[in-house]
């Protein structure tokens, strides 16, 4: 295994009322590796989307990346980078796909245009030469008779499509890291598991390390090779994807899975999380979570460290320490 | 239609733009082909018993007080009017376009310095600056004439302009070119102006229609094209003292700045339904 990208410690602050800032993304630190894909989970506002905007210094004003925070893509240090330097790493060597394939294309251009877009911004490559490559990567995803699609304009394609496209756009600067920000959410279900599985044969075939930001545990299943979930701007548990599945451990992680411990009721039995993740001006002192957890432990005022639960296996819950 | 640019069979959904879009044609061929068919609109063949003859098989449009042949000067009015106006209209829309799409994307003060000038330069009525320049620069060439035209017409456009990309500018195809290395010219230029051409297109037809009017009022008092150089507002001015003996010679050049300018106007309506089917 061989680590492409690590980010360390990073914080991103946006500024609060009266002068004070407030950090959506509070210290999170992953590594991607490559060929793996690492999940990230967790609920809207939890901080997940910012994170991957931090990767790329494209966080939006106000607000601001805090010093100290690292992101190192083999020896190139990310948040050092600006201008020209910067651009030649977005899309060449870190790439991202988002949510929404229906805003994502720019609906005056043609699939061609925007593939060999990305092709000419990165490569010293013919018209010619980048209308093949274009073509190419319409196939590699996946599009029957790419030669006719390239003409056409996204209003043209289907959701799916369009993913696609979005995808073979992604690739077209042969990136070493994906990221893939909800790109299934917007898709009916059968839609997404077909996206989902190009991904998968894209990270075997290219060796790519892939960051799959959702909010949906099950696509994570059998697709991601690790998970990190993620509360209120940080990590609360990380785990092999196996282990988090036999084993969810913090008390969130077993939320997400519905079934709380200590709950009376039937068995098997959904149960949701009560109440929504508070905005980041509204967090609790000490656990974070503690105000939605069923569990109250005594020592829950205090901030936990992300804590040993097993060979791997993370959490940030005083719990790991054993009952209380 | 997302601020696209339409189809063309969708342009002329409406039979008012299909009038619109032909007459128009009509017009620009009536100017450029008037040459070979005509007679030389500055001839003064017979300054004596030749002036303001009413329209005959001869002179369809009449000839006024220097014997001129007035449908050969409509048509090299028209050469003039149009010219003056898409020149003029081309430097409006590109100055406004480029001062809307960097206020809209560079927000903050960049916007606030921009927007702010633009307000004021639109309390300003623009008639009154033009005269004002047209009488301290007596002999004003033509080609400064469309420059002043262009230069004071941007301002509206490069509001509608901006509120086009503060639309745009969070759509995820910006931040989707943002992520794969786009840099803020490429993201502006590439990815947002072909976004506000459709809004563009619209404005730049009713602005044509404007400028014609705007040219025409000023020659009319005198101080836009000069004589010799026909133009419809100079023609109308030279008819008034004989309008009561040969109104033709007024009459004639008016028509064709209405009829221009209604065309224009019909074919942006056209332009503006094909843009948003929903107020269709």
């Amino acid at each position: 295994m061989t680590t492409l990208l690590e980010v360390k410690n990073l914080r991103i602050s946006f500024p609060g009322d009266a002068g004070t800032r407030v950090y959506p993304v509070d210290g999170v630190s992953f590594v991607l590796e490559r060929g793996r894909t690492l999940a990230l989970v967790g609920e809207s506002g939890s901080g997940k989307s910012l994170t991957a905007l931090g990767m790329l210094q494209l966080v939006p004003a106000p607000g601001r990346i805090e010093p100290g925070s690292v992101v190192r893509l083999g020896e190139t240090d990310i948040l050092a980078l600006k201008g020209e330097s910067l651009r030649r790493i977005r899309g060449r060597r870190i790439a991202m796909i988002f949510q929404d394939p229906m805003t994502s294309l720019n609906p005056v251009f043609t699939v061609e245009s925007q593939i060999t877009e990305v092709v000419h911004a990165h490569f010293d490559v013919s018209r010619g030469e980048a209308r093949d490559r274009a073509a190419a990567l319409l196939e590699e995803v996946g599009i029957p008779d790419p030669l006719a699609r390239l003409k056409a304009y996204p209003h043209q394609l289907s959701g799916g499509m369009r993913q696609r496209v979005m995808i073979a756009i992604a690739l077209a600067g042969q990136p070493e890291v994906l990221i893939a920000d909800e790109p299934t959410t917007a898709l009916d279900v059968t839609v997404q598991a077909q996206i989902l599985e190009v991904l998968d044969g894209l990270r075997e075939s290219h060796g790519m390390a892939v960051l799959l930001i959702t909010h949906d545990l099950g696509i994570v299943a059998g697709r991601a090779d690790r998970v990190a979930v993620m509360y209120a701007g940080q990590i609360v548990e990380s785990a092999p994807t196996a282990s988090l599945f036999a084993r969810p451990s913090h008390p969130y992680t077993q939320g997400l899975f519905g079934s709380v411990p200590r709950l009376t009721g039937a068995l098997g039995r959904l149960s949701p999380i009560p109440g929504n993740v508070p905005p980041p001006d509204a967090w609790p002192s000490g656990c974070r979570f503690r105000t939605r957890c069923p569990i109250v432990h005594p020592r829950s005022e205090q901030a936990p460290p992300l804590l040993p639960v097993g060979p791997d296996h993370l959490i940030r819950c005083w719990l790991a320490e054993g009952p209380e | 239609m997302n601020g696209a640019l339409p189809r063309a069979g969708s342009i002329l959904g409406t039979p008012s733009a299909r009038a619109g879009l032909l007459a128009i044609t009509a017009i620009l061929l009536f100017g450029a082909l008037a040459p070979l068919a005509l007679p030389d609109p500055a001839a003064q063949p017979d300054i004596v018993s030749g002036a303001l003859q009413p329209p005959s098989a001869a002179a369809p449009f009449g000839t006024d007080e220097l014997s001129r042949d007035v449908l050969a000067r409509v048509a090299a009015g028209a050469r003039v009017s149009l010219t003056v106006a898409a020149i003029a209209v081309a430097l409006a829309m590109t100055l406004g376009a480029l001062i809307g799409i960097v206020a809209g994307y560079a927000g903050g003060a960049v916007d606030a310095v921009l927007m702010r000038i633009v307000d004021g330069a639109l309390a300003v009525p623009r008639l009154f600056v033009l005269l004002l320049l047209l009488a301290a620069w007596e002999r004003m060439p033509l080609v400064a004439l469309i420059g002043l035209i262009g230069v004071t017409g941007w301002f509206g456009t490069s509001r509608l302009v901006r509120a086009e990309v503060l639309r745009l500018r969070e759509e995820g195809f910006v931040h989707a070119a943002r992520a794969l290395g786009a840099g803020p010219g490429r993201v502006m230029f590439r990815h947002l102006l072909p976004n506000t051409l459709g809004p563009l297109l619209v404005a730049a037809t009713l602005a044509v229609g404007d400028v014609i009017l705007l040219e025409a009022g000023l020659s009319f008092l005198g101080l836009g094209v000069r004589p010799p150089t026909p133009s419809w507002g100079g023609m109308i001015y030279d008819g008034r003292a004989v309008l009561t003996v040969a109104p033709w010679v007024s009459i004639f050049p008016g028509l064709a700045i209405i009829a221009t300018v209604l065309s224009v106007n019909l074919l942006a309506g056209g332009l503006k339904a094909a843009l948003s089917p929903r107020d269709a």
